[in-house]
């Protein structure tokens, strides 16, 4: 059976300095509560928003890449009223179309590989607001708890609202467009999604002969996919019975993996949307938006097709890699010292990064740097080690920071320094290949082969880049043009 | 002359000079404060030892050889909806009792870089809603010219202090005449700048499209002075226009002879007072016998101003006051929960006018109205601009009544909101077209003083001080304070 989903997804502008009206820093987590404060936040009575304007430019990229092809020609903030204690105005200031008002952009989509095939999700509209504080429950949850502290800290983070159409037919497809859309706000620099609440998904989710069941406030993807693979089931079962699926609002409990009804909305809310008389419209003139469009980044689908065409990479590696911004920019840093593709990118697409699962690292919190992953990828490269042995070096290298080059020599691997010695057997090698030598000077992969050879015969004890030294010197030798 | 007499800008000279000292001048305008208050209500907050102290700092500036700056010493009302950093911020209202702001206003910053002394928070009509200062939750204020009557308002404090001699210059607030209103009741000069001239920062908000901070003072020379000082742009204003502290600080010089009055006869005839309307042409004669040419001209959409400005402010006005709700600061009132706890200390802390305006408000701003009242609302004052910049296009600048009527006696007005509305008639419509005016002394009905407006073109404050000047030349009505 297919499913009717649609997804509302807020993401915090982690990556902008100050929040969106007022100069407080953006980077609240972990500061004591109430630290991160200031009159326009705490909306004290005659402090004013200023708008920041590192979003609306980063709004508006996301815009772009999400080929929305209607960008507001003015930016207009709406008051959207109601009473909640972490709302310090009792008025959220958001975007909303109507009375004036207009959200940042419309009309866009996503487009997703699902098995071979192509969907396009459609985005119905990206807004700008401001986060609320965030209230803190001295003992259980909010229905059990004796107190509440409000923490204000967060009140005034950037927030992009992004809302799709029900164009997402199951829960796996939810999680590929989330995965997408986080990976194109990585590439944009609007956010860091790894952090704890910075991307919160509200899932509309229906099945044919059902009523739109809303489950709010979704803290990962990985939980939405399951929140919805478990609405599918309830409403399944519920349909299959002949019972009624019923139009609500219901809380995902990811601790023990079951959504519960949150509230039974008696009437629609009046949210009394109008402008916020504190920010005049500021006019969006299509250079603007040129110009932002000719400072996006190259996106993940470009890079991904990229590293297929002219690396060469498979493309299931080369999506993994695109998909991850800090891993995909690893890599290329790492071709910067090194260029050996394919062994790189497989490297990190596979053993880093089942490295990093196992031992629940974050990149960048184990030791492995792009230098001395491309003289680990040499060394395999180059047959000086097998790739079975670059695998378990990688690990030490992750884990402790050695030198492969230095951990190779010290261990068994030591170079074979006679130069005589390994002459000999750069002869003998030189000698029963002809092909090789032959092809070294249209490709240089054949001096490769031979310095393989060499290092074989050798029991990988010889110092590869002398053993390349004698091997070209040897085809030189015998009249083949190589270069050193 | 007694030291509560002097104008301001003979006190900064001598003061500057060292000829006066500080503390002295205003030990004796607080000794006049004592002596007045008890009839007159001036002040919500006298700040008598701060005054004194800050008043000594201006001594010990001068001492050094060191200039305090333009308003050296001169004793500053400041309206009680201004943030004043530490200073108690109640906008007459119980629901702020007790709120101390951690900041100052912009204009306050102003006020103190230029050496002036902040002697108290005037009263006003709660959040700035009403005509006579009757509607404050610390009593009302009463006209230093004749206590039976009121000082008009919102801003009454700041009137009644001016003409009462417990303040040498004044801070208002002109949401819909509060600045023109309480001057013309108390034969002072005030202006409402051009909407974004003068910095919004730190005024607590009652309908932020409409509202300007401006002076008040006793005669045209010290209204300028003051202007000079709280005008120029804000960066933490969004609303603050560019560059307007250059264009708007002066004075312009006026050959009456080259004048162009024109005299907006809705605002002259019935149903205006005919005692108000003689007051204003006898001063537009006095102009005319000076060289001005004097015209009349009409502006049939007056009739639609007033119930658009209504409309507007108490739309802004509901959004405005729903962050006063007993969390945070100011007026809490016991509840068993959240929601009770807000809607007792809603309950307590506003008074009826105010419940009334944020009923009002809430309902033209909700689905399905917001359309037939708001939208509507602002499409009458664009066309009310329009009109009057038409008018302006041809007429230096309009005239006519500041209020349709002499100062009412207490209670006389408060009763019937609708009466009370009307008094707002000729005063709404500078502030629908965010265009500056201004009142000046007229003449005196009924033992208490009646106003003339003029209005100018946006930016027009110099011409509009040019015109004060030669009224206050021909008038001879200047540095007027009373015995209450």
């Amino acid at each position: 059976m297919k499913a009717v989903i649609g997804l509302e997804i807020h993401v915090q502008m982690t990556s902008l300095k100050t929040k969106l009206f007022c100069s407080c820093p953006a980077d609240y987590r972990g500061a004591p509560p109430n630290t991160h404060v200031c009159p326009v936040c705490l909306g004290l009575p005659g402090a004013l928003p200023v708008v920041n304007m590192e979003a609306v430019k980063k709004a508006i990229m996301l815009a772009l890449a999400l080929n929305c092809r209607w960008v507001a020609e003015k930016v207009v903030f709406s008051r959207k009223h109601y009473f909640y204690p972490d709302l310090p105005k009792n008025y959220q200031i958001t975007q909303f179309k109507g009375g004036g008002g207009m959200p940042i952009a419309e009309d866009g989509y996503l487009e997703l590989e699902m098995g071979g095939d192509v969907r396009r999700v459609r985005i119905r509209r990206i807004n700008i607001e401001e986060d609320p504080g965030r209230l803190v429950y001295t003992e259980g949850d909010i229905t059990s708890s004796p107190e509440v502290l409000i923490d204000y800290n967060r009140s005034g983070i950037a927030l992009l609202e992004i809302v799709t159409e029900p164009d997402i037919s199951s829960p796996r497809e939810a999680r590929v467009f989330l995965e997408k859309l986080r990976a194109i706000i990585e590439y944009l620099d609007i956010a860091d999604l790894d952090l704890e609440g910075a991307m919160r998904v509200d899932a509309n989710i229906s099945l044919p002969g059902g009523s739109r069941v809303e489950v709010k406030n979704i803290g990962s993807i990985k939980e939405v996919e399951k929140a919805l693979s478990y609405e599918m089931v309830r409403q399944k079962s519920l349909l299959s019975r002949g019972t009624r699926v019923d139009r609500e609002t219901r809380h995902w409990d990811p601790v023990r993996g079951v959504t519960r009804p949150l509230r039974v909305k008696e009437e629609e809310e009046d949210y009394r949307y109008f402008p916020d008389p504190d920010l005049p419209p500021i006019p969006l003139p299509r250079e603007l938006v040129d110009a932002a469009a000719a400072l996006l980044p190259e996106l993940p689908d470009a890079r991904m097709r990229r590293f297929v065409e002219d690396h060469g990479l498979r493309r299931e590696i080369a999506y993994a890699l695109a998909m991850d911004k800090r891993l995909a920019n690893f890599y290329e840093e790492t071709l910067k010292y090194y260029w050996a593709p394919r062994t790189t990118a497989v490297m990190l697409a596979v053993d880093y990064l089942g490295f990093l699962e196992k031992n629940k690292l974050r990149m960048g919190e184990d030791r492995l740097t792009p230098k001395l992953l491309a003289k680990l990828v040499r060394l395999v490269d180059e047959e000086v080690i097998t790739p079975e042995q670059g695998k378990h070096l990688l690990f030490r290298v992750a884990r402790e920071g050695v030198d492969p080059e230095e951990v190779v020599e010290r261990e068994g691997l030591r170079a074979l320094r006679s130069e005589d010695e390994l002459r000999t057997i750069v002869r003998r090698v030189v000698e029963a290949n002809p092909k090789a030598v032959s092809d070294a000077a249209r490709n240089p992969r054949a001096v490769n082969f031979l310095v393989g050879r060499v290092m074989k015969e050798t029991q990988g004890r010889a110092e590869p880049r002398l053993v390349r030294r004698l091997v070209v010197e040897e085809l030189r030798r015998r009249g083949v043009r190589v270069e050193a | 002359m007694k030291a509560w007499e002097m104008p301001a800008t003979m006190v900064a000279e001598m003061v500057r000079e060292g000829s006066l000292s500080a503390v002295e001048y205003v030990s004796k305008i607080l000794e006049r404060a004592e002596e007045t208050e008890p009839r007159i209500n001036a002040y919500i907050t006298l700040l008598k030892e701060q005054a004194l102290r800050r008043a000594e700092e201006v001594d010990r500036t001068v001492a050094r050889g060191e200039d305090p700056g333009r308003l050296a010493g001169v004793a500053v009302a400041v309206k009680d909806n201004i943030a004043v950093r530490g200073v108690e911020n109640t906008c007459g209202s119980r629901i702020l009792k007790g709120y101390r702001p951690p900041f100052n206003a912009t204009v306050v910053e102003k006020l103190l870089r230029e050496g002036a002394v902040i002697i108290g928070k005037t009263n006003m009509d709660e959040f700035a809603m009403g005509s006579t200062t009757e509607t404050s939750a610390y009593g009302p204020t009463r006209n230093p010219w004749n206590p039976e009557r009121v000082p008009g308002g919102s801003s009454g404090g700041s009137g009644a202090a001016l003409a009462a001699g417990s303040a040498t210059l004044a801070l208002g607030s002109d949401t819909g005449g509060s600045i023109r209103c309480p001057a013309a009741y108390t034969g002072t000069y005030g202006l409402k700048p051009t909407y974004g001239a003068v910095s919004r920062y730190g005024l607590v908000p009652y309908a932020n499209s409409l509202e300007q901070i401006g002076p008040m003072a006793r005669n045209t020379a010290d209204l300028a002075l003051l202007y000079s000082v709280i005008v120029g742009h804000d960066p933490r204003d969004s609303t603050s226009l560019r560059d307007s502290d250059t264009r708007l600080a002066h004075v312009e010089h006026i050959d009456p002879s080259r004048l162009r009055i024109g005299v907006i006869r809705e605002l002259v005839e019935d149903p205006v007072d005919p005692r108000v309307s003689r007051a204003v042409w006898s001063v537009l004669s006095k102009l005319e016998s000076m060289g001005a040419s004097v015209e009349e001209v009409s502006l049939p959409l007056v009739e639609y101003a007033l119930p658009a400005y209504y409309i507007i402010a108490m739309a802004e006005a509901s959004s405005n006051l729903a962050r006063y709700d007993g969390t945070r600061y100011g007026f809490r009132a016991p509840g068993a929960t959240w929601e009770e706890m807000v809607v007792e200390t809603r309950t307590r802390g506003f008074g009826w006018e105010v419940k009334r305006r944020i009923m009002l408000g809430s309902f033209i701003l909700s689905a399905g109205y917001v359309e037939q009242y708001y939208v509507k609302a602002l499409r009458v004052r664009s066309a009310v601009r329009r009109a009057l910049l038409e008018l302006l296009s041809k007429h230096h600048v309009l005239a006519g009544a500041t209020m349709p009527i002499p100062a009412p006696r207490l209670g006389e007005r408060i009763r019937d909101p609708l009466l009370l509305y009307t008094m707002d008639v000729a005063t709404v419509l500078a502030n629908l077209a965010g265009i500056p005016a201004l009142n000046t002394p007229a003449d005196v009905v009924d033992g208490a003083p009646v106003g003339a407006q003029f209005m100018g073109p946006p930016m027009g404050e110099p011409l509009l001080l040019g015109v004060s000047r030669l009224v206050e030349e021909a008038t001879r009505f200047r540095d007027e304070v009373v015995q209450p």
